[in-house]
């Protein structure tokens, strides 16, 4: 089979798992909906963008005051059954902005930590190995515990924390227009200890907002809006059309860096894109959910279990595959009495499943 | 093809390469030899564009490399490298088809099958071709990089020791098919460890030692010129190698201390020949014979120089042959026998020396200096047998 048509069948059957498992996460909560009626709900709901506008807007910063482009998108809605009123509200206000959400935030992460175990060679690197979970983190806890401090917005300021973060990471580990991957993994190992600290001296003084700051930190969906899939959506996918590109070059790159250099490669460029591209997505990811550790870990194993190591099949497959594992561990985040944070349910779901594996010894390389 | 000028580089303070200037052209294989840590390596790294030097240039095919992409460096040299060993689980057509990564734009993702599948023909790999890279052994493994290499389709290929991890006979058949893709108008550039195996294919002989190319020019040459002994600290021996019709090396430690006596090996097989190196090895004077043409034994002392009296194989030997063989017996010090057919031959005078060390029907791996060296000295210092 050509890899055109294993990764289109691939991809069209866990988007179909994707899709059912949407629905069904969106059936359940403290009132229980008709999944046909949440079909319905769901396909209202579906927006597509035609049309865009720019407004500037000005925003004072440091006594200046600064021209902010404001971008409105206008979208259509194709479909429109007739649906209960209050179903609609709960299905289309209450429930899918949240599980559409953790849609994206688990296709981030998953595209992410398939294509940084394959950059690494090392089955341990997830998406936030060069630390920019860490830097995510310390933008957001330091935006909750003071909350003046910063101008930004508590997503803003971890969004600028991680792309901070993994920029230092890199200029750390470059020397002379290279950067070794060993070295790499080691400066992110670094950062991320010194930002561990930071993050625990900032919890210490973060007084009454300490519960919400750990609640950040646990990784969770919890008050999702519309308006965040909408900032996250377009850059999840865009970043991974950026990684799809480069996919071939990436099973090169498995070989090893001299390998691909002499099958043409232009390695450290190469190198410079997949760390840029896969940090934003991260970014993005973990700017609006928190850090929620192990899907990126996890799923690009099992996928590669399934798919094999070839990365134009993986990518796309894992990405998906994610998307469906964050949204039902999600749905079973929030379906007991008191709601969990995601973060706690991937790992606790994730991680004996990855224990299960190794010993199995399904797992123990690329 | 590929032409390299005063190349120069540095690792550190530690110069690698101290002004190496080569050249290869089509329809030439050229192999490339040296001690370890000679540079060998990293030479081809330059020539391969994964190192930039830091003085000197390389061209390929006329275009400076440095003025070249990385891409159409791909285009025109192919890397067979020393073998590969991450744990990934690729198909062998999998990375074979990796080759083509030069000719292919970024999405076309459409399988190249022709050249992937003529590649593997080429190398006999076709046969493995689901099989995952690293259930394979090393010389299949070794194989498939090759494979690799023609998929790309260049005019020029470099091999860092593609020969390193194969059994003789795919040694043997790796290096025919480069030979094989030599003669159709290409160019090759090969690290070869094995002088001997160097010397059997390659056309022309670099020798890479102390940053620069020491000795060049036919295997014969290369293998004759003393910048070889130099090289490799050893004392080496040159013969003509019947079998293949090329030169051939034999390197012998010259530690050991040079000894007076005379030790003659009696017969042939692989324990008069194993017998025959070690002893020469030792630095004793070795002779021997009687033993046929052609026989392991006689081979071994035509490498090392040592005098052997030989008889045509398959039909008994003049008297003539016979007295000089008995002769030399007389002469030397102590004798060695091997228990071989020709033993019978010369029986008179191995029964009338004083002093013979029997081996008779031994492993010829347990043939050691020492062990001969001390039965030697054992019938040496004990009064001779015919004394009695």
């Amino acid at each position: 089979m050509s890899v055109h048509a294993r990764v289109a069948l691939w991809s069209a059957s866990l988007l179909a798992v994707l899709c059912l498992s949407i629905l069904v996460s969106a059936t359940m909560g403290p009132v229980g909906l008709e999944l046909g009626t949440v079909a319905r709900a769901s396909l209202n709901a579906v927006g597509l963008p035609t049309g865009a506008s720019v407004t500037v807007a000005s925003a004072g910063l440091a006594g200046l005051d600064l021209p902010v482009p404001i971008v409105d998108v206008a979208y259509t809605y194709p479909f429109d059954f007739a649906v209960a009123g209050s179903a609609e509200v709960i299905v289309r206000q209450l429930r899918l902005p949240r599980i559409v959400l953790g849609a994206v935030v688990g296709f981030a992460l998953a595209a992410a930590g398939a294509v940084m175990q394959g950059f690494f060679r090392n089955p341990m690197a997830d998406p936030s190995i060069i630390g920019v979970s860490s830097g995510a983190a310390v933008g957001a806890v330091a935006t909750i515990a003071f909350p003046l401090a910063l101008p930004l917005g508590l997503q803003a300021a971890a969004f600028v924390g991680a792309i901070v973060t993994a920029f230092a990471v890199y200029l750390i580990a470059t020397e002379g227009g290279r950067t070794p991957v060993a070295t790499l993994l080691l400066a992110g190992v670094a950062v991320q200890a010194l930002l561990g600290a930071v993050i625990s001296y900032l919890l210490l003084q973060s007084g009454e907002s300490l519960d919400q700051a750990v609640y950040w930190l646990m990784g969770n969906l919890h008050n999702s809006q519309w308006s965040d899939v909408e900032v996250t959506l377009p850059l999840a996918i865009l970043a991974f059309v950026v990684l799809v590109a480069y996919t071939r070059d990436l099973n090169v790159m498995l070989l090893g860096e001299e390998d691909a250099s002499a099958v043409g490669i232009e390695v450290e460029r190469t190198k410079r894109i997949l760390l840029a591209v896969s940090s934003v997505i991260t970014a993005a990811a973990v700017a609006v959910a928190g850090v929620i550790g192990f899907v990126g870990l996890v799923v690009p194993h099992i996928m590669r279990l399934v798919v094999g190591p070839d990365h134009r099949v993986l990518l796309p497959t894992s990405a998906l595959a994610g998307a469906s594992f964050l949204v039902l561990t999600d749905t079973v985040a929030r379906a007991g009495a008191a709601e969990l944070p995601v973060g706690i349910v991937t790992a606790a779901l994730g991680a004996p499943f990855f224990l299960y594996l190794l010993r199995r010894r399904e797992v123990h390389a690329l | 093809m590929i032409r390299a000028d005063g190349v120069e580089l540095a690792f550190g303070d530690v110069t690698v390469l101290d002004g190496v200037d080569l050249a290869v052209d089509t329809g030439e294989l050229v192999g490339l030899v040296g001690p370890n840590g000679a540079g060998k390596t990293t030479l081809l790294r330059t020539i391969n564009g994964v190192l930039d030097p830091d003085a000197g240039t390389i061209t390929l095919d006329g275009d400076r490399l440095g003025d070249l992409t990385s891409k159409a460096v791909s285009r025109r040299v192919a890397t067979v490298p020393q073998d590969t060993q991450v744990g990934f689980a690729f198909t062998a057509e999998q990375i074979v088809e990796m080759g083509r990564t030069p000719h292919r734009s970024r999405l076309d993702w459409t399988d190249d099958e022709k050249p992937v599948a003529a590649a593997m023909e080429q190398t006999e790999t076709l046969q493995f071709r689901d099989r995952r890279v690293d259930g394979l052994s090393g010389g299949e493994r070794q194989r498939v990089l090759l494979a690799r290499a023609l998929a790309q389709d260049t005019p020029a290929l470099v091999l860092d020791e593609p020969t390193a991890s194969l059994d003789i006979n795919h040694q043997v058949r790796v290096l025919e098919t480069v030979r094989d893709l030599v003669d159709d108008g290409r160019a090759a550039l090969a690290a070869i460890h094995d002088l001997d195996l160097a010397a059997r294919y390659c056309d022309r002989l670099l020798l890479l030692y102390d940053g620069v190319i020491r000795a060049a020019g036919t295997p014969a040459e290369v293998l004759d010129d003393p910048a070889l002994e130099d090289a490799f600290g050893t004392r080496t021996a040159v013969s003509h190698n019947p079998a293949t019709g090329t030169a051939t090396v034999a390197a012998v430690s010259d530690g050991e201390d040079d000894r007076d006596e005379h030790v003659h090996v009696v017969g042939g097989g692989q324990v008069a020949a194993r017998a025959v190196g070690e002893l020469w090895r030792g630095g004793y004077t070795v002779t021997l014979g009687l033993v046929s043409e052609g026989d392991v034994a006689a081979e071994t002392a035509d490498r090392l120089g040592v005098d052997a009296t030989t008889a045509p194989p398959f039909e008994p030997p003049s008297d003539a042959t016979r007295q000089r063989a008995m002769a030399t017996i007389d002469r030397a010090d102590a004798v060695v026998t091997t228990g071989t057919a020709e033993t019978d031959l010369v029986a008179p005078a191995v029964d009338a020396h004083p002093r013979v060390v029997p081996l008779g029907a031994t492993d010829p791996e347990t043939v050691s200096l020492d062990g001969v060296s001390a039965a030697i000295e054992e019938t040496l210092t004990q009064p001779a047998a015919g004394d009695d």
